[in-house]
């Protein structure tokens, strides 16, 4: 069952500067695409990553949406229920974040940390064709403490169907943690 | 690395060499940014070192032997001209080199450098590999999981830093 406690509209994409086009490709497969509109999501923003073919969308799918493409940037309007917009890349990462109500990202720490301190909702990803897959260890240890969900592509459906307000929210850390530890190591204060 | 300067007091850490991979732009740019940030009279003053990687994600070890090697040589006259108090890094293959620099001036009894590490926070239950080479260079290592702690008996763990 969802729960509809949270009220899901935007979704934010992002494989950072990664290649993960497995990811772009699962989105708009057919059952990912129901889920989502059972979520309550209208918009999709999908960040893709340098040199992107453009939507590779479910034969399913295809039939019933009209496709624009501009500059690099495709709109892919889907029975009038909801848009999915293609851009490579973004040069104001938060502003995505901030606008959305849920982000599906890759692994990668930075776009992780970036979402958890604005309080999204986070679904990672991981890509299982990189080799020594370390972000893994990452992405499992925030599940573990509550923050986030991790998934893999051939498992994104059954992810997105738990429940997003069980949630934990990750509080930015001290500001001078370290600082005062550094102090007190090279005598600069007692550390008090 | 950069986010775990915001909260230093400049002041009392001048002047400050940021070492960066060449390749490296992004960094450079937050570098510019964060220093920026900070008041002018309580700046000091900073210097940015580009030097080459010693090694770059997924590279094998045999090459890398050379590419450090290259970093190693690379590095020499800036650490001996600097002759650093302290080295602060978090890992990426840039650091190695110059904190067995720093060890070696340590050894030489020039300078007493103290080298502090920072595992990286993808780092929750195994060490990269310059933490596993830092174990026995740094004076002072610090982990961002209390799991990694648990394993390393002398690292650090002073609560969340991102």
């Amino acid at each position: 069952m969802i729960k509809e406690n949270i009220a899901f509209k935007n979704l934010f994409v992002t494989v950072g500067t990664t290649k993960f086009s497995k990811l772009i490709d699962t989105i708009t497969k057919k059952e990912v695409l129901d889920i989502l509109q059972s979520l309550g999501i209208t918009f999709v923003q999908l960040q893709t990553g340098k040199d992107f073919p453009g939507p590779k969308l479910d034969p399913n799918v295809e039939q019933l949406c009209s496709i624009r493409s501009e500059s690099g940037s495709y709109t892919v309007e889907l029975e009038k229920k909801i848009t999915l917009k293609y851009n490579e890349y973004f040069e104001d990462f938060n502003n995505e974040i901030e606008k959305s109500d849920l982000v599906i990202s890759h692994a990668g720490a930075g776009t992780c940390l970036e979402v958890l301190h604005k309080k999204k909702p986070l679904l990672v990803v991981i890509n299982e064709d990189l080799m020594d897959n370390h972000q893994m260890e990452l992405a499992e240890e925030l599940e573990n403490q509550g923050y986030l969900y991790h998934c893999t592509c051939n498992t994104l459906v059954q992810a997105l169907k738990q429940d997003f307000s069980a949630l934990k929210h990750y509080s930015k850390p001290e500001k001078f943690v370290f600082s005062r530890f550094l102090d007190k190591c090279i005598g600069l204060s007692d550390g008090k | 690395m950069l986010r775990l300067l915001q909260g230093l007091n400049f002041k009392n850490y001048t002047p400050r060499y940021y070492f960066i991979a060449s390749s490296d732009t992004t960094s450079l740019s937050k570098i510019k940014e964060l220093e920026q940030s900070v008041e002018k009279h309580k700046q000091g003053e900073y210097h940015i070192c580009k030097i080459p990687r010693s090694r770059v994600v997924n590279q094998s070890y045999i090459t890398s032997i050379f590419t450090t090697l290259y970093a190693i040589l690379y590095s020499i006259p800036l650490v001996f001209k600097i002759v650093p108090d302290l080295i602060l890094c978090n890992g990426p293959g840039t650091c190695i080199p110059v904190c067995g620099l720093g060890f070696l001036l340590k050894t030489l009894f020039i300078k007493d450098v103290k080298i502090v590490f920072v595992e990286s926070f993808c780092r929750t239950r195994t060490l990269s590999l310059s933490g596993k080479i830092l174990l026995y260079l740094a004076d002072v290592f610090v982990v961002q999981w209390m799991c990694l702690k648990d394993r390393i008996q002398r690292a650090d763990y002073i609560g969340q830093l991102m």
